[in-house]
């Protein structure tokens, strides 16, 4: 999953002539497509926009865990069963890979994580929205994880090195939950009887407008997206990558025989792409606020573990405090 | 009710106790102490559904009337599932989680050594593959509990409460049952004989690590899992995880 509207702390890109020499030559760099790594100077926002960008990116993996954790338990065959834990199992390992790659800006993973539990971090808006049948989880597979990877495809080309590196290892496991999740649905509707169709139409019914949000706030009302496109983070608008995910899409809905909650969404030959209505911005900003159905159920579900787990961890260091003392010992 | 032969039953213990142990850790989901342990009781509760998954398998073409793994798992009520009491005990805190699956892994580890030689070629090639993953699990289990027994105090404390929450479910990993001798007797695999004494060097020898007592013996009670007399939590967990299957006879997911 992935970050959805990140504060770069700039509102307006400067020129090559107005920076000074180092952030000049650091600019270039970005424009001749070398990689910055850990060592390397960078400009103070550039680091604090990363470090936003990929601990919401992380945040969203774990966050992420809970909507099909609701239903790992009720997987109705064996095969589903191990299918969504492994795909759970990859997303706590997309989190890891994330906050080390975090961690190379020198933020500390303790840290951010409680931002999170004050709500001071975000994490993407989908995870807010509830599971309520099985074919949520085709749904979340094909839909989410497929929003996921559309933004997430050009991130591997994301002008931070350790960045880029986690992005190419998990769009390779993302793609292939996607095609999971499809087939979930693809065999519902082919195999199902109505009452199976009939979720698939309910989850996608739900789930369709959340992923578009997933894609964040429209290009005019991305204050940040300028700069973090100059530095080559981001490395496509919103909106382009919403249109470009809408496409790619729509084929393969109706290859489902299903339908989209969108009475505007039509073919526009001279465009060469799909129209599509009107997101509900209002419910997005309140989702993002943290007024969305499950905002409170998901921070008060993370903040337990991390308390409840304390005494866990503490041991953890105790006893290797212990260990460390004996074979100084020794 | 259907009574399977011996073999079966003994298939159907085994793999029952993997599924419902995995069954167990899927709850954990989003709600582990550190990041790691959501990824690592993933990884072990993954293990066990394959697992369950084969032993299954074997046990359906044996059964022979058209039933399947999935069948198996997902349409049998508690009275008919042969799982170890332990493993459908409810997860409470980290420490009864990791007390369960210790034991757990400790009886695997051991029966599944033993299996490995079984003359039935089945038993044997799944003991083989599963005991690669439960040899890891093992070894992640006894860190854990030589964590938590010589961690700090209050870890301490509160693996000496979930070890007297789930001992008493003990008996059954060191039973010598009558299923299992008419089973060795009859050459299909090797006698678990020497079991109760692995099992419990294994537990000593961790718990010695951890500062922890072996308590005395746990001895055999009302119920059974053997013949289907399992503590109250089982109908509850079977309730949630059969529900799909149980209210779409007719579907194919």
């Amino acid at each position: 999953m992935y970050a959805q509207q990140v504060e770069t702390g700039t509102k307006t890109v400067k020129s090559l002539d107005e920076m000074g020499a180092e952030e000049r030559a650091f600019q270039e760099k970005i424009d001749a497509e070398i990689k910055i790594e850990a060592k390397n100077w960078m400009p103070d926002n550039y680091r604090k926009t990363l470090i936003r960008q990929i601990s919401q990116h992380a945040h969203s993996e774990i966050v992420g865990m809970l909507p099909e954790g609701n239903w790992v338990t009720r997987a109705p065959t064996l095969k589903r069963k191990l299918q969504l834990m492994a795909k759970i199992q990859d997303e706590a390992g997309h989190g890891l890979y994330l906050y080390s790659a975090m961690e190379t800006l020198g933020a500390d993973r303790d840290e951010e994580i409680e931002k999170l539990h004050s709500g001071r971090a975000k994490y993407s808006s989908i995870f807010n929205y509830p599971t309520l049948n099985w074919a949520d989880m085709g749904a979340v597979g094909w839909l989410v994880d497929g929003a996921a990877i559309v933004n997430q495809v050009p991130l591997q080309r994301t002008s931070y090195g350790p960045y880029s590196r986690a992005m190419i290892r998990v769009c390779k496991e993302e793609s292939f939950h996607q095609r999971q999740g499809y087939e979930i649905l693809l065999h519902m509707m082919r195999h199902g009887n109505q009452a199976q169709k009939d979720m698939v139409q309910d989850a996608i019914n739900r789930l369709w407008w959340p992923s578009l949000m997933m894609f964040g706030p429209s290009d005019a009302d991305s204050p940040n997206s300028a700069q973090s496109m100059a530095w080559k983070i981001k490395r496509h608008t919103n909106d382009e990558l919403r249109q470009r995910f809408i496409d790619q899409t729509i084929p393969q809905l109706e290859l489902l025989g299903c339908t989209v909650p969108d009475p505007d969404l039509k073919w526009n030959e001279e465009r060469g792409h799909y129209d599509f209505g009107e997101i509900q911005w209002e419910e997005f900003y309140e989702v993002l606020k943290g007024n969305g159905p499950c905002n409170r159920e998901r921070l008060e579900t993370r903040r337990n573990a991390t308390q409840e787990g304390a005494w866990v961890r503490k041991a953890a260091v105790a006893h290797a405090n212990k260990k460390q003392k004996q074979q100084a010992a020794a | 009710m259907t009574k399977y032969d011996d073999l079966t039953e003994f298939l159907l213990r085994l793999g029952d106790s993997a599924l419902i142990q995995a069954q167990r850790l899927c709850e954990w989901t989003g709600r582990a102490p550190a990041l790691e342990e959501e990824l690592g009781m993933m990884n072990v509760g993954l293990d066990l559904v394959g697992q369950a998954r084969n032993w299954y398998d074997y046990a359906a073409e044996r059964i022979n009337d058209g039933t399947d793994a999935d069948a198996l798992a997902f349409r049998r009520d508690e009275r008919a599932f042969r799982n170890l009491l332990l493993v459908e005990q409810p997860n409470g805190d980290f420490a009864v989680t990791m007390t369960k699956q210790f034991f757990y892994d400790a009886w695997q580890f051991h029966v599944l050594t033993l299996l490995k030689n079984a003359n039935d070629e089945h038993i044997a090639a799944i003991a083989t593959k599963s005991l690669k993953e439960v040899t890891y699990h093992l070894r992640r289990s006894s860190q854990w509990v030589e964590r938590l027994g010589d961690g700090t105090d209050e870890s301490h404390q509160r693996m000496v409460n979930a070890i007297d929450t789930v001992w008493r479910f003990t008996f059954e990993l060191v039973e010598q049952n009558d299923t299992e001798w008419s089973l060795s007797e009859a050459g299909h695999i090797p006698a678990l004989t020497e079991l109760p004494e692995l099992w419990h060097a294994t537990v000593s020898e961790v718990f010695t690590n951890a500062t922890l007592t072996v308590p005395d013996a746990a001895s055999t009670f009302y119920l059974s899992a053997r013949t289907g007399m399992h503590s109250e939590h089982l109908g509850l967990l079977l309730a949630e995880m059969q529900f799909l299957q149980r209210a779409y006879p007719d579907a194919s997911w």
